[in-house]
């Protein structure tokens, strides 16, 4: 974690990556991310040239790359999907090792894998060099709605307090010598999620409390200054 | 003088039915620090949200300095009364502690310098200048207590309106607070059960129960009268003994 400074995506830096204005970075993603989609598959050449631009934001951000490696575990149900492609696709098949797979799966899989695994390393790049709240500053002056703006922001700001929640519940559980085991005990599990719900729920009333209580009329106001920008 | 607070006859039934105040009757002067008393379930929380108007007096009226309590008014009310809520997840929730002491000023119309150095001001006074930059849920339960009594302290209210605001801090935060509270040149209500808490900063104390005020008087007479305290469930901790404390107001 960046030193207490952001989410745990964030690696707190001062590179010229990190500097660069948020909703720069965030159209850089999206133009890079529609032309990797863009691309036909089997256009290797043209894939290795993504990859290269992508290590070389990486070295230029300073974030150490086994940072950003150890977070593409996020891309594993992706890669579990991929690798099944060429047993289930079906058309003209190679052997390999004395099985049979299909030769469009193959590609398909290989294509797959490969503008996944772009897409992933680019996000985690961006997350890494941009504290959440200048991605949103970034996506407010994109004139993203305010109203998607601002449900962003406070699932930024809970989702730590309610994985916390989730965590003591668990323990509290644990210390009733409750561990989930097997699918007989998911009924438990469903219980204290509805709870959490609830107290979810119950959260934002009172934050909504606290925001009329400081005059919310409802709209957001513009609180950034330049030096907070 | 126009009391800061003026409470007449206020009573206020939930829409589900049940009565949470009968009648309540308070007064609080301009520069005075009163401590609001009484069991869980008295109705102090209820009379708390009637001040800023979130809650609607069922009967009687509620006004601050003058002013009535009613929708019209709800803007300049939440700006004279600053309620600083229990739990400080609910009352920060910006991305940023500065952004979040901005947020109650910036409501009220302010913009760049005149904003920035409200939220100077207030992190300045309790302490926090320095975490400006922060998210809130990065720092330590006592820090987000004082962010919190921040942010309404931008707002420059005449009134501070505390619940509870000694409840989960660990002794030296709970110290600090009370430091950065008798520094503060504003009126002060506070909700409290931590009765040693209301002896050392509030000179005066009510008793809220079952939904009228039953004492109103200086903090040690009330906290030294058994008869009272144990009549509306109110004990003082073990080992604390109100005649054996002596502060610079009760002595």
């Amino acid at each position: 974690m960046g030193a207490g400074h952001g989410h745990k995506l964030h690696f707190h830096g001062h590179s010229r990556v990190h500097r660069a204005p948020a909703h720069l970075k965030i159209v850089a993603l999206v133009a890079f991310m529609l032309l990797v989609v863009a691309t036909p598959p089997s256009w290797w050449p043209a894939y290795i040239g993504y990859l290269l631009v992508l290590v070389g934001v990486v070295l230029a951000s300073t974030v150490p790359p086994a940072y950003i490696l150890k977070r593409m575990v996020v891309e594993v149900p992706f890669v579990v999907f991929a690798v099944l492609m060429p047993f289930i696709a079906t058309g003209p098949q190679v052997e390999v090792l004395g099985v049979g797979l299909s030769r469009s799966g193959l590609l398909a899989a290989a294509t797959l894998l490969v503008k996944g695994t772009l897409g992933v390393l680019a996000s985690l790049t961006l997350a890494a060099t941009t504290e959440p709240r200048h991605l949103l500053a970034g996506l407010e002056r994109l004139h993203v709605p305010q109203l998607l703006v601002q449900i962003m922001g406070f699932m930024i700001r809970y989702l730590d307090v309610v994985t916390d929640e989730m965590g003591r519940m668990r323990v509290a559980r644990e210390s009733r010598g409750f561990t989930a085991r097997n699918v007989r005990h998911w009924p438990i599990l469903a219980r204290s999620s509805g709870a959490l719900f609830i107290r979810s729920y119950e959260r934002g009333e009172r934050v909504h409390l606290a925001m009329l209580a400081r005059g919310y009329t409802g709209t957001m106001p513009d609180v950034r200054s330049e030096t907070h920008r | 003088m126009i009391p800061v607070l003026d409470v007449r006859g206020l009573a206020y039934a939930y829409p589900d039915g049940h009565q949470a105040l009968y009648g309540v009757d308070l007064h609080v002067h301009e520069g005075e620090r009163v401590a609001l008393l009484g069991p869980n379930g008295a109705g102090k929380t209820t009379l708390v949200l009637h001040l800023n108007g979130i809650l609607v007096a069922g009967s009687g009226t509620v006004s601050v300095s003058g002013l009535p309590v009613t929708k019209e008014n709800f803007q300049e009310i939440r700006r004279r009364v600053g309620v600083v809520f229990q739990d400080p997840d609910d009352q920060l929730f910006m991305a940023s502690v500065h952004d979040d002491v901005a947020f109650g000023p910036a409501n009220l119309g302010l913009r760049g310098e005149a904003l920035e150095r409200r939220v100077r001001e207030a992190l300045d006074r309790v302490g926090m200048a320095d975490f400006a930059d922060r998210p809130p849920h990065h720092l330590s339960f006592g820090q987000r207590r004082r962010v919190a009594v921040a942010t309404v302290l931008a707002m420059e209210p005449e009134v501070l309106v505390l619940d509870e605001p000694s409840s989960n801090l660990d002794p030296a935060s709970r110290r600090e607070l009370a430091e950065i509270l008798t520094s503060l040149d504003v009126t002060v209500l506070m909700v409290t059960h931590d009765l040693p808490y209301a002896l050392q900063l509030c000179p005066r104390s009510v008793i809220l129960s079952d939904g009228v005020i039953v004492a109103d008087g200086a903090t040690y007479d009330v906290l030294t009268d058994d008869a009272l305290m144990g009549a509306h469930r109110l004990e003082l901790p073990f080992g604390f003994d109100p005649r054996t404390v002596r502060t610079a107001d009760a002595g």
